[in-house]
């Protein structure tokens, strides 16, 4: 551990991040620019929340790190064994232990408190990035708060899909104020951005970070007569049985069979060991 | 140059900018929040939470205001000893240190643009006392409603006009911090 630095990055990238952060923190739901490091991943993999754990992460601190809602995925592992190495600190895979929590794509089952903090892994942060490709025009757009070409976009699933088909990534309006990208978690966990934690999103590649007060108002953008909805698949879990948890689906065999499990793998765990039993339980392990 | 000019950075620097980092954005990210920063021991005339925060964000790549009361030989040699953080004046300033009526007027400072609201200045307003809380704030990172100490209302009520332009602010009172971001609506209390 001592050939790094404290949780691997210099000292002045870390407070030119923090004070990124803060600005973040300052303005909910803008996108700061920051000089985004080379980190010894690739981009896709996280360089972005990376870089805001590093300049997060105390060493009292206990890190969780969740790929899909999955704590035993290559990324997951790869990360929290990065932090094991750079900053010597304790991870976990339960929810409820965590004060840090790295996440690609998810927010965890278990309600977070005060005490934790979400960082989350963002590929895209430009909300409207596939709607106006030329930086220079989304600036303007977010400046001028035209986001009517947004609701455009949503107004055109419904026209060809009969519904609002985006299912991840799905915009919200935070603070009655910007249009921001959640990241792409699904849509069944954007009513939990509102919530008691801070939540920190990172953009490596990109070189952006945003972030969320705790219980900052986040709406998800909708119709009056097409409203939001938090949408799964309609099942439960066949391993834990949770009827409220997003679920994976999986394919057993060339016969069509496949099982839904949650996507949350310590929350799964959890139930399991509480005794709760699906429809395979005990079949798959 | 005094010895003490040398002395009082942190005893491990990055561990503990982690650490007071962690309050800083905490106290931010919850204005009504008071928290104890610690860690940097400033030489007299700016207290040991200024100090601190200063140490856990400043380096040379962020301007400096020091308002007339505490602009002193001592706290600019320690600051430059310990950030080498450039001094600026207030229309430049990332950062902007002293007692609220030195730090006047507020227009002076930069507020972003529309496009960059984050091209902003940050202040730190020293008190020596600890007021009683006159202000009732709203908006991101409050559940429901927190109450602070303000060193006046209807300034605070104009800078969130600006939103999501304008100032952020942080409280230092010996080793107590906390902060009152632009986002947050506040309005005079009874």
């Amino acid at each position: 551990m001592s050939d790094y630095n404290f949780a691997y990055l210099d000292e002045q990238t870390k407070r030119m991040i923090r004070r990124a952060i803060l600005k973040g923190l300052a303005i909910p739901g803008y996108q700061v620019p920051f000089a985004s490091r080379e980190m010894p991943m690739p981009y896709g993999w996280g360089t972005g929340g990376v870089q805001v754990s590093a300049a997060t992460l105390t060493p009292e601190d206990t890190l969780k790190v969740i790929d899909q809602g999955a704590d035993d995925t290559t990324n997951a592992v790869s990360i929290r064994k990065f932090f094991e190495n750079t900053a010597g600190i304790v991870t976990t895979e339960e929810t409820t232990k965590a004060s840090v929590i790295q996440t690609r794509h998810r927010i965890p089952e278990t309600d977070l408190n005060e005490d934790q903090i979400l960082v989350y892994q963002v590929p895209i942060p430009e909300p409207l990035r596939f709607l106006e490709p030329r930086e220079t025009e989304t600036r303007k757009m977010h400046s001028l708060q035209e986001y009517g070409l947004m609701h455009v976009k949503l107004y055109e699933d419904i026209s060809q899909h009969g519904a609002i088909a985006t299912s991840y990534a799905y915009p919200v309006k935070v603070a009655g104020r910007y249009v921001m990208d959640p990241s792409p978690i699904p849509k069944f966990d954007n009513p939990k951005l509102t919530m008691a934690a801070i939540q920190l999103f990172g953009a490596g590649r990109e070189q952006r970070i945003y972030a969320l007060p705790p219980y900052t108002e986040v709406v998800s953008l909708d119709f009056d007569d097409y409203p939001f909805e938090a949408s799964k698949a309609a099942h439960t879990c066949d391993l834990c049985g949770a009827e409220h948890s997003y679920l994976d689906e999986v394919i057993l065999d060339d016969e069509g069979n496949r099982m839904f499990v949650c996507s949350d793998t310590d929350f799964c765990a959890k139930r399991q060991s509480a005794g709760h039993k699906g429809r395979l339980a005990g079949e798959v392990a | 140059m005094g010895a003490h000019v040398f002395s009082g950075g942190f005893a491990d620097p990055a561990v503990d900018a982690a650490r007071a980092f962690r309050t800083v954005m905490s106290v931010l990210a919850r204005p009504g929040e008071v928290q104890n920063l610690a860690g940097g021991e400033p030489p007299q005339g700016l207290s040991c939470a200024a100090g601190t925060l200063l140490l856990t964000l400043c380096d040379p790549e962020t301007g400096i205001f020091l308002a007339p009361d505490v602009d002193r030989a001592e706290v600019r040699d320690w600051l430059t000893f310990h950030t080498n953080a450039p001094f600026v004046s207030a229309e430049e300033a990332d950062f902007a240190v002293g007692g609220w009526y030195e730090l006047m007027p507020l227009t002076q400072y930069r507020t972003g643009t529309a496009e960059y609201p984050d091209q902003s200045a940050t202040l730190i307003v020293e008190s020596s006392v600890q007021g009683a809380k006159n202000a009732i704030l709203q908006g991101p990172g409050i559940n429901e409603r927190a109450e602070m100490a303000l060193p006046d209302i209807a300034r605070f009520q104009h800078n969130a006009t600006l939103y999501p332009q304008g100032l952020d602010f942080f409280f230092t009172y010996g080793s107590q911090i906390y902060a009152l971001p632009r986002s947050t609506h506040v309005t005079p209390k009874g």
